[in-house]
């Protein structure tokens, strides 16, 4: 019988005892890969190639202040800029005011939309309909799949900012890298039912002609506003929506905090366990010191055991993390944050394999220290 | 007959190891627990607190907060004629038409910005919230470009002391006092004179919203009808009350992630406090069986053991509320899902939390020690005795 194999028959010998840590540890990781899923996808993911070059140029004060509309032209003279595409916030209601039909809509220019959010898939016929028809609109495939939308049909958006209900037909369904929970229609459909909108637009969208451009733009922009009226603040699109995250507040010291819960939980159950098995097997380790094994064998063979028992809790509870990630995706939104990947997944084994081997040094220390005579005598 | 507490206590202090580990794995899940239900209470507070019953808020129709509908000021000269309108001192109507506009603001913590309300007020709209008191400083002036904050926007952002000086709209805005509002969801607000806030703002001739203050709640609810059936008007009328309490659902996402986090930890020590209470049962194989030779019944056996995981739970909870309690009161923010300005909101560790905390916990003890107590119970007298 080899070392290995003796952990391995070690570990599972409570059956009980090991699939109820198991499972513990597993629930507990399930959760860790999912925070840090959240984590990667919300401050370390950097979107598409395209996504990258995009900028958003807003009011300086807030979101909800308008720029004038011939920003765009402006904008668009500024070195470095390869499109630019006003949107403008709708904020209207799908059928009822429930979490369950929100989506956001942007009345936008669909001359130029799909030239700045080049990424986005949508056939080219689609795109030339949206063109033609002023009261037409794209939406999201995730978001026509939810609500059984098809090219052609009616969908009645009701104002609640504008004093106008928006009874559109949809032209295009589109796919972004990521759902995007959206829909696009014609702006001037509101500019002409709305006159105090007429010349005003929320923010703009701009594509940059290189990854180097996009360094300088924002600030070329910004300061060629500096002193008017409606001053910008122009950002990367990643930073824009990043804003939006901090706005629900201290995201990530929520996380950061329950992380820190969770792997001092496991700790404490990996540790309950290891310190129930070594206090059974007290006469064992007597034994196969007898039999000529070394302190450092015997503390090897525990603190394995450990390891072995997380890392099993732990690949199981990632898996499942990942295929529930998965299944958070297909609803979009939100929920698309949870989509785990292989480092993420890699990452929490290491932290179980870490957590088993801090959780059972001190117990088998203890016991690779115990005196043969003392460990034969002990009644468990 | 019932096994004696005690006996349960007794065998809890004569393992204090694992007692102490499990008993804290599942002081952690409490933790959580309490913080997110702390968080969504506190959160409740700020709106549900929030507005006079007297006071009638009226919106353009269709609007659903006050950032989101101007209307003519014309449309406030024929509210202040609606009969039912209580006078403030000077004899006048007491109405406040009000700008209402969300504005960006670093914060002092250093982790970014965040949008705030700012509310241009008229004088009246200073004595229709009575409730809100000032802490530090005095009133703006009315004509003087002079704000006053709310405490936590002090606390929460840079420059906003009294004697410093905010920069937003056209140009800079003097500090001039501290207001407090007793945990309203007026506390993440900024206070300034209405028509200084119009010109900076561009909003000459419309309001966001106006307030009237009824003389009765007979009349308040007559008022807030009346606003809303006026064709001639296009507003609606509803009482402060109503409108914040809408605001509630800026929770959702908190609460949505903290039960799923909460579900999965309490899964998590489950499984623990069951691998311990398993464990128990094991080292008290005989001890069982010289209970049930003395005479105690099943029943009563299974009894004490799921007590025993119980209690273990209890201390649990007890411990993990404990931990939780020095953040009782500290203030963090949110996003307001309505106005999409921060909202600032504190801890609030009611008692409701607690106990549904110690429920929360008891039941995890209860799934944890059911199956260990059941396969105690059923064990066979003399296999036991002979263990």
């Amino acid at each position: 019988m080899t070392l290995t194999r003796f952990v391995t028959k070690n570990t599972f010998r409570n059956l009980r005892r090991s699939l109820l840590t198991v499972l513990s540890i597993g629930f507990s990781l399930l959760l860790l890969t999912l925070m840090m899923a959240i984590w990667r996808n919300f401050y370390m993911s950097k979107g598409t190639e395209e996504s990258a070059l995009r900028l958003v140029t807003r009011h300086k004060v807030s979101l909800a202040f308008t720029m004038p509309s011939f920003y765009r032209e402006k904008i668009r003279a500024v070195p470095g800029v390869a499109g630019v595409v006003p949107e403008n916030w709708f904020g209207g209601v799908y059928k009822d005011d429930k979490s369950g039909n929100f989506f956001a809509q942007f009345g936008t220019d669909p001359d130029e939309f799909f030239k700045v959010f080049k990424d986005w898939q949508i056939p080219e016929d689609q795109v030339k309909a949206w063109q033609r028809d002023r009261a037409g609109a794209v939406v999201d495939s995730k978001q026509a799949q939810q609500y059984g939308w098809k090219v052609g049909q009616k969908v009645v958006i009701t104002g609640t900012i504008f004093p106008v209900n928006l009874e559109l037909t949809i032209r295009g369904i589109f796919t972004a890298p990521r759902p995007t929970q959206s829909l696009y229609f014609n702006q001037k459909y509101v500019e002409e039912a709305v006159p105090y909108m007429k010349g005003q637009e929320g923010f703009y969208t701009i594509l940059a002609d290189s990854p180097e451009a996009v360094r300088t733009i924002g600030s070329s922009i910004d300061g060629m506003f500096h002193n008017s009226p409606q001053p910008t603040r122009t950002e990367t699109e990643a930073a824009f929506q990043l804003g939006f995250l901090a706005m629900l507040g201290n995201v990530k010291m929520f996380i950061l905090s329950i992380c820190g819960a969770v792997v001092f939980a496991i700790l404490l159950v990996s540790a309950n366990t290891m310190a129930m098995s070594i206090r059974e097997r007290t006469r064992e380790v007597a034994v196969l010191k007898t039999l000529g094994f070394t302190r450092g064998t015997v503390l090897g063979l525990f603190v394995g055991e450990a390891v072995v028992l997380a890392l099993v809790g732990g690949v199981g509870g990632s898996v499942i993390a990942y295929f529930l990630g998965i299944g958070a995706g297909k609803a979009g939104g939100f929920a698309g944050a949870l989509q785990v990947n292989a480092p993420t997944m890699l990452v929490a084994w290491v932290v179980a394999a870490l957590v088993g081997f801090i959780s059972a040094i001190i117990p088998s220390y203890n016991a690779s220290r115990l005196g043969i005579v003392e460990g034969l005598r002990h009644i468990g | 007959m019932a096994i004696p507490i005690s006996y349960n206590i007794r065998n809890m202090r004569l393992r204090k190891g694992l007692t102490v580990m499990t008993a804290l794995g599942i002081a952690l899940t409490v933790t959580t627990a309490v913080f997110i239900m702390a968080l969504l209470a506190g959160l409740q507070k700020a709106f549900s607190s929030t507005g006079n019953p007297l006071n009638v808020l009226v919106l353009r129709k269709g609007s659903t907060s006050e950032l989101t509908g101007p209307f003519p000021q014309d449309n406030f000269q024929t509210l202040k004629t609606l009969p039912g309108i209580a006078k403030d001192k000077n004899g006048d109507p007491m109405v406040s038409g009000e700008i209402t506009v969300v504005i960006v603001l670093a914060r002092k913590d250093g982790s970014g910005e965040a949008n705030v309300t700012v509310r241009g007020v008229m004088q009246d709209g200073l004595q229709l919230r009575s409730a809100v008191k000032l802490t530090d400083g005095r009133w703006f002036t009315p004509g003087q470009r002079e704000v006053v904050v709310s405490n936590s926007i002090r606390k929460r952002f840079v420059h906003a002391n009294v004697g410093d000086t905010l920069e937003f709209g056209k140009g800079p805005w003097k500090v001039v006092g501290v207001f407090d509002s007793g945990g309203m969801a007026y506390e993440s607000e900024i206070w300034g004179d209405v028509n200084q806030m119009s010109s900076d703002f561009d909003r000459q001739g419309v309001y966001s919203s106006a307030y009237l203050r009824a003389t009765d709640p007979i009349a308040a609810d007559a008022l807030k009808h009346q606003v809303s059936d006026d064709q001639r008007l296009k507003l609606d009328g509803m009482l402060e009350p109503e409108y914040y309490a809408t605001q509630t659902k800026s929770g959702n996402v908190i609460q949505f992630i903290g039960w799923l986090v909460a579900a999965i930890m309490a899964i998590g020590s489950s499984f623990a406090a069951m691998n311990t209470m398993y464990a128990a049962v094991a080292y008290r194989s005989r001890e069982i069986a010289t209970l049930r030779v003395i005479g105690f019944s099943r029943p009563s056996i299974l009894t004490s053991f799921v007590f025993e995981a119980i209690l273990l739970s209890l201390l649990g909870a007890v411990v993990g509320i404990i931990l939780i309690l020095p953040f009782n009161g500290m203030t963090t923010g949110t996003q307001n899902a309505v106005t999409f300005s921060e909202v600032v909101f504190g801890l609030q560790i009611t008692p409701r939390v607690v106990s549904i905390a110690i429920v929360f916990a008891m039941v995890m003890g209860l799934f944890g020690g059911i199956f260990p107590a059941w396969h105690a119970s059923r064990r066979e007298i003399l296999a036991a005795l002979r263990d």
